[in-house]
């Protein structure tokens, strides 16, 4: 028993990073003014957007460049039954990332087979049919260019309404933090390492035992309920939706944070959020060379570091013996 | 060395007509009419291989003979144009590499296909996933069921790592560790399945002799646990070393079978190998 509990106080003093981070991120709101508490909710954004490309791009090494086309799924289902029907964000929460779901496993279920740069191509399209679907205001219910106003605030009854930009904060970074912890889990279990089996080898993992189409949709599923989520804060932040706002150049960014960051590395994901929603900010007075920066720092990026600025690190799973532990080795 | 293989090859023999005067030996994989097209090639041309219970047996043959072909189509990968693959007595028609793999054939690859940037632990973990089955969910939330056969997962790893002499390389990626080794790993990773049927395309490729001789010391080792091995080889001394049965092949179809020796002495065989002496002496 004493040395479990010698081996637990050394696990905590290992994640004292974690910490850290997480008592910085919960103090900062009263520390910085209304503008970068703003400018840290679409940091939580991008990152809540990153995570569900990352299972997707990072762990299945699926390319899809329509990412976008999933949140505004979940946007757009928030908004439209929020006007229409006054049914409550918070319960819509759960249905915008189940109708985006649901629309990744009816869209990429013809298309899961292909390969590579074939499934990007397609999932561009994908991503750009949406968007000009939405545009063009079908049965009259996306509202066109304009989008859809006057979506409500989050809210538990009428004593907790998340209604200004520190709750919003909180709001985001609480559902951020909770996708982390769920994705942690998910990557040390059996469905986290099957989906690195098919990055690494298809043919291989399919001799393996694993079911390369079903793994694969699983994961276009789930990223696609992710980005729905975020589809969902998205809208009741900015308390309406439009077309613009799910862009390819938006999906591009979103490839760029995995990329940037390192695919399949969750602490590597909020890096590339962090790199693509503050760095702009920071750099406000260069802002028309922003691009021109970006282009270059992603060659550099390229060349000296093409697992992004903080890869995943493996292997440390189980150092010791488990057999040895439980006292079952003979010899 | 080659007197060593003797010696050992007669123990084997000696054993396994012991064995067959004990019982009629049960066929675990045998393919019936077995026919594969590549468009105007064909690959595999009518041909029938029985594999014995508790047994190695080999597949031999030249180059490009159609042996990998086999195999892939027992396994799934390709899709059979004619013929049958039973496996003990069902039909694999229509199944898929990842349903046949839970069925108990597990398989290596020639060109090694391990996955290459996971460690040699994660590697055989990933070997277990046809015998697991927790979902999305409670791995997710990591149920207390989830987190015991997690364990139970690792466990086995261990044991099989253990067994295929990688424990000491378990947290080193895949691609890092040597290429004897990673052969040895891909041995492995297929064993964590459980298979009763065991195939083997080419192990000793790439292995010097000392290692080449371990893997047959390994390999007869496996028929302990109750486990069937098929190979496809090149290097005759494994072939002639470990073998209770060989098939031989040529251009798609089967030239001979029998104990090893006796197909060593073929003449049919040795003409597929070596070419006809008339076309040697014009």
């Amino acid at each position: 028993m004493k040395l479990n509990n010698g081996t637990n106080n050394k696990k905590l003093f290992a994640y004292w990073p974690i910490i850290l981070f997480i008592i910085i991120f919960s103090i900062f709101p009263f520390v910085i003014n209304a503008y970068w508490v703003d400018v840290f909710f679409f940091f939580g954004i991008y990152a809540l957007l990153g995570l569900s490309l990352n299972i997707v791009l990072g762990e299945v090494g699926l390319f899809d460049l329509g990412h976008m086309g999933f949140m505004a799924i979940g946007a757009y289902v928030t908004a439209i039954l929020n006007t229409n029907f006054g049914i409550p964000i918070i319960i819509l929460l759960p249905i915008s990332a189940i109708a985006a779901g649901a629309f990744a496993y009816l869209v990429c279920s013809p298309i899961i087979h292909l390969r590579g740069d074939y499934l990007c191509i397609v999932t561009i399209g994908m991503g750009e049919i949406v968007r000009l679907t939405l545009n063009n205001n079908p049965f009259g219910v996306t509202g066109g260019p304009n989008g859809v106003f006057g979506i409500d605030f989050p809210s538990l009854g009428n004593f907790f309404v998340v209604d200004n930009s520190v709750k919003f904060y909180y709001y985001i970074w609480i559902i951020v933090g909770v996708t982390i912890i769920g994705l942690v889990n998910l990557q040390h279990s059996r469905i986290g390492r099957a989906w690195n089996c098919i990055r690494e080898d298809e043919v291989a993992a399919e001799s393996t035992g694993i079911d390369v189409r079903s793994y694969k949709l699983l994961a276009f599923v789930l990223g696609a309920g992710l980005a729905g989520i975020a589809g969902n804060v998205y809208a009741t932040k900015l308390m309406m939706v439009s077309p613009e706002s799910f862009s390819f150049m938006e999906s591009c960014m979103l490839f760029c944070i995995v990329l940037i960051g390192g695919m399949g590395s969750i602490p590597g994901i909020l890096i590339g959020a962090a790199a693509i929603s503050l760095f702009p900010e920071v750099f406000r007075a260069f802002a028309q060379y922003r691009m021109l920066i970006f282009g270059a720092v992603m060659v550099i990026m390229m060349i000296f570091r093409p697992g992004g600025i903080w890869p995943r690190k493996r292997g440390a799973i189980k150092l010791e013996s488990l057999l040895i532990k439980t006292g079952e080795e003979n010899g | 060395m080659a007197k060593d293989n003797n010696n050992v090859e007669t123990m084997i023999r000696s054993e396994q007509e012991n064995k067959e005067t004990d019982k009629i030996n049960k066929v675990v994989l045998e393919t019936d009419k077995l026919t594969k097209k590549f468009g105007g090639l064909i690959a595999v041309n009518n041909f029938d291989l029985k594999v014995n219970q508790g047994e190695i047996s080999s597949l031999i043959g030249p180059n490009g003979a159609g042996k990998t072909t086999v195999f892939n189509v027992v396994t799934g990968i390709y899709k059979a144009d004619g013929g049958k693959v039973l496996f003990k007595g069902k039909d694999l028609a229509g199944k898929k590499p990842h349903q046949i793999i839970k069925k108990g054939i597990a398989r290596t690859f020639q060109n090694i296909r391990l996955f290459s940037n996971m460690t040699c632990l994660e590697n055989v973990m990933s070997g277990q996933h046809c015998r697991s089955r927790e979902g999305t969910w409670s791995s997710v939330l990591q149920t207390p069921k989830q987190r015991k056969e997690e364990l139970k997962i690792k466990k086995n790893a261990e044991n099989r790592l253990k067994q295929v002499g990688l424990w000491r390389w378990r947290n080193e990626l895949a691609k890092n560790i040597a290429y004897g080794n990673q052969r040895m790993l891909e041995i492995g990773r297929a064993l964590a399945s459980n298979p009763d049927l065991l195939i083997l395309d080419e192990p000793s490729s790439g292995l010097n002799d000392k290692e080449s001789e371990d893997l047959i010391i390994f390999l007869k080792s496996l028929l302990k646990e109750n486990l069937t091995i098929l190979l496809i080889e090149h290097d005759m001394n494994v072939v002639m070393g470990i073998s209770h049965w060989v098939t031989v092949m040529d251009e798609g179809k089967k030239i001979a079978e029998g104990l090893p020796e006796e197909v060593y002495s073929n003449s049919q065989v040795i003409e597929a190998y070596l070419g006809k002496d008339e076309e040697e002496e014009e």
